[in-house]
């Protein structure tokens, strides 16, 4: 088996979600989820979903498992606040809930204004009832997945996998600019 | 033009003869609206989560191509998810209504008045993201051709309907998330989506 690196953990994700029976991935771009988001854009049998605020893609999920198809969101730590009134509706209706969240604001950061929300992340999701699971290397991510879609989808859990900013590497913007 | 649509006339127009009809309606007053019009598992009202009813309709929509899907909601509920006009109109499904009940009001919080109420066009804003249709609609007459476009055209479809600002008895629906979400699911995918 290939060893997933720095470069193919994304790949890894994508063939988890796909495992898992995810059909509808909504997303709000980030630097980090580049490679995943092209993948599950190329794909026919998903459905991916540009959203402009990341709360859409808490509804996005629930009225896709109303009609019976899996979905996953993805996202960046700054977006996590954006969903706490709509993880309310998550929590009230038992829907299964995947999201893969990389993280800003951690390890190395370089903008403050990423760390107070990134900073809260976790206890701002566990607030809401969401189960928090991390992944602090690129081997320990798409198994970190498959665990948190297997406990989203077989246990009506809302569940979020927190990918380490350490696994992103970003270091200064002109880094991310050239990413 | 000043409108005379009575809000509850206006959701039973839409929803008379609906068949397998898919309905979300937006937290407060289109929630008890379609309630009044006829409780039915395939009914999926909020409660909360302002601002996620069309979101909501989309990911049905999406998962549920041959179904037809109806989203409505009120124009406060609306506002709060303005960018889920902008989604929609990226993802252009073809099943999918959206009809806001414009009563100018925060009907639930002592009828202050919404961004509507100061002229903010959302069948403009709606056109201007990609929907396929994009009307207003202040009279009668007109929603026939409403109904008819939401069961048998082809969507996106967004209105804007015109109502009176009333204070009406409310019809409430169940409140419980869990059996909300449970009966919908039986009565659109069978007794085995308990089981999924």
């Amino acid at each position: 088996m290939k060893r997933i690196d720095n470069d193919s953990w994304p790949d890894a994700i994508y063939k988890t979600l796909k495992d898992a029976g995810v059909r509808q991935v909504g997303y709000v771009p980030d630097a980090g989820h580049k490679r995943l988001i092209e993948l599950c854009l190329a794909d026919k049998e998903m459905r991916a979903v540009v959203l402009s605020t990341e709360e859409e893609g808490i509804g996005l999920a629930a009225g896709a498992w109303l009609g019976g198809v899996r979905g996953a969101l993805l996202m960046q730590s700054s977006g996590v606040g954006n969903c706490i009134n709509a993880l309310g509706m998550t929590r009230e209706c038992r829907f299964p809930l995947l999201m893969v969240i990389t993280m800003r604001g951690q390890k190395g950061e370089f903008n403050p204004w990423q760390v107070p929300m990134g900073q809260a992340t976790p206890a701002v999701l566990e607030a809401m009832d969401v189960v928090v699971q991390e992944a602090n290397s690129a081997e320990e991510i798409a198994p970190t997945v498959d665990a948190a879609a297997r406990l989203a989808f077989g246990s009506y859990q809302a569940v979020a996998v927190l990918i380490s900013q350490a696994v992103i590497g970003i270091k200064s913007f002109q880094e991310q600019a050239a990413r | 033009m000043k409108t005379t649509l009575h809000r509850r006339k206006v959701v039973e127009i839409l929803l008379e003869n609906r068949k397998d009809l898919l309905v979300v309606a937006g937290l407060g007053s289109t929630a008890w609206d379609i309630t009044a019009a006829g409780d039915s598992p395939l009914n999926f009202p909020l409660w909360g989560a302002m601002g996620n009813a069309a979101m909501i309709g989309l990911g049905l929509a999406l998962a549920q191509p041959r179904r037809r899907v109806l989203v409505l909601t009120g124009d406060g509920e609306m506002l709060m998810g303005l960018g889920s006009l902008a989604t929609i109109g990226v993802q252009k499904p073809r099943n999918l209504s959206v009809v806001v009940i414009d009563n100018e009001r925060y009907g639930e919080t002592g009828m202050q008045a919404t961004h509507t109420a100061a002229g903010v066009d959302l069948a403009k804003v709606a056109q201007g993201c990609g929907f396929k249709v994009a009307r207003q609609v202040r009279s009668g007459a007109q929603l026939a051709a409403l109904r008819t476009a939401i069961h048998r055209g082809t969507g996106p479809l967004f209105a804007q309907v015109k109502v009176i600002a009333e204070k009406i008895p409310l019809v409430l629906p169940p409140r419980d998330g869990g059996i909300l979400k449970s009966r919908f699911r039986k009565a659109l995918l069978g007794e085995s989506a308990d089981l999924d």
